[in-house]
């Protein structure tokens, strides 16, 4: 399949977070600020990218010869654990200012349900190496896009008199659903 | 805070402090699984089953777990009864696990059973863990089957497969698709908190 299919595919027409309802947590959670939004987006793509990347190698180099499928959750999760721990302690040795933006929001990707979506969709469709990275780019790039776009509706919902029933999490809900009956008209995109 | 009693721990899932409709948690199954009342109510039991088993053996080890890998131990533990249900799954149910697809799996992050681990059966002992993994289990799989209930009925015009509307009702497809869910689950975290404010008032 074309490379350019699948970054198109992951991240407007599979949007994750809007048409594959993986990830909601932050997306519900960090959306307030359009600036942590964009943070947060950037260190879930970063993560995105490098755990595709490793847990395309350990399915094809040590679970596949040795016949350990089924070990592959255990073994995606604490890859995708060890990963962010790697990733933190990597980015605060070589760029301090790039760890206090993204700070807080790098531990809570370990919980966040589109990583490990990634990599099990990953296997899931057969995609090869250089597929797999493609797509894991894709991915994060339309995460960051709807964080940013639901922070950036969010800001200007301040102002709004909402009915006391809706306030919070109702309302984000609602806004949630108008957003992916827009992004269901990128389906003819392909 | 009183010391809950053994029956509280168990209600409190069901509405006080329902993980989907009160806490916001396990949000992305509740979203994408429940296309049909079927699926909702699979999903939901799954994962009352990881949370129950996983809650037992969290709570029996909670004095042989260091601290500093409390999370890792965790996660392995659900990890591990995660794919035993969904091997189940897809041996005795293989259309089910078909539709709910990598959402099995993904219940290994679900917010609810990390949640509960840390929050209480790594504090409580095994029956109380038991039973507040039992209630908030129940009250996951209770809130699955009415949003997938109010969208199997709306969307496609049938519950549990049978056709409930008479035949003379033109389906709202948008219902089964993805805007459908973010619709249908703002609408009911809504009326919880109708509800919530009149009980209070």
């Amino acid at each position: 399949m074309n490379l350019l299919v699948i970054f198109i595919g992951a991240a407007l027409i599979n949007n994750f977070v809007l048409s594959q309802f993986l990830g909601i947590c932050p997306f519900v959670g960090v959306s307030k600020k359009v600036d942590s939004a964009f943070s947060m987006g950037m260190a879930t793509t970063f993560v995105m990218v490098i755990a595709a990347m490793v847990t395309w190698l350990v399915y094809h180099f040590i679970l596949l010869p040795f016949k350990l499928e089924i070990l592959e959750y255990v073994a995606f999760i604490l890859i995708i654990a060890s990963l962010v721990q790697l990733v933190e302690m990597f980015i605060r040795k070589v760029s301090k200012p790039l760890y206090d933006a993204l700070g807080i929001f790098l531990p809570l990707i370990t919980t966040n349900c589109a990583i490990l979506g990634l990599a099990l969709n990953a296997v899931l469709n057969e995609y090869s190496f250089s597929q797999t990275l493609v797509y894991g780019l894709g991915a994060g790039i339309g995460f960051t896009l709807a964080l940013v776009i639901m922070a950036g509706i969010r800001e200007e919902l301040e102002l709004v008199d909402i009915p006391r029933s809706f306030q919070g999490a109702a309302i984000t809900m609602i806004i949630a659903g108008s957003l992916a009956l827009a992004f269901m008209g990128f389906a003819g995109l392909i | 805070m009183k010391e809950k009693t053994a029956i509280q721990e168990f209600v409190k899932g069901l509405w006080d402090e329902n993980p989907v409709l009160v806490s916001l948690l396990g949000l992305c199954p509740t979203l994408a699984v429940t296309v049909s009342a079927i699926n909702g109510l699979a999903m939901g039991l799954a994962a009352t089953f990881v949370l129950v088993c996983s809650a037992f053996l969290v709570s029996l080890l909670r004095k042989a777990i260091p601290n500093q890998v409390r999370i890792a131990a965790y996660i392995v533990i659900i990890a591990t009864f995660v794919t035993i249900a969904d091997r189940f799954l897809a041996a005795f149910t293989p259309d089910i696990s078909k539709a709910l697809g990598p959402f099995i799996p993904l219940i290994i992050v679900n917010c609810i059973i990390l949640g509960r681990m840390e929050a209480f059966a790594s504090k409580n002992g095994i029956g109380r863990s038991l039973l507040d993994a039992l209630g908030m289990g129940l009250g996951f799989t209770m809130t699955l089957l009415v949003l997938s209930s109010i969208r199997e009925i709306l969307g496609s015009g049938t519950w549990f497969g049978m056709d409930v509307m008479w035949g003379s009702f033109s389906p709202w497809s948008v219902m089964i698709l993805p805007p459908g869910a973010f619709l249908a689950l703002g609408c009911l975290i809504a009326g919880a908190n109708w509800i919530n404010n009149r009980r209070k008032a």
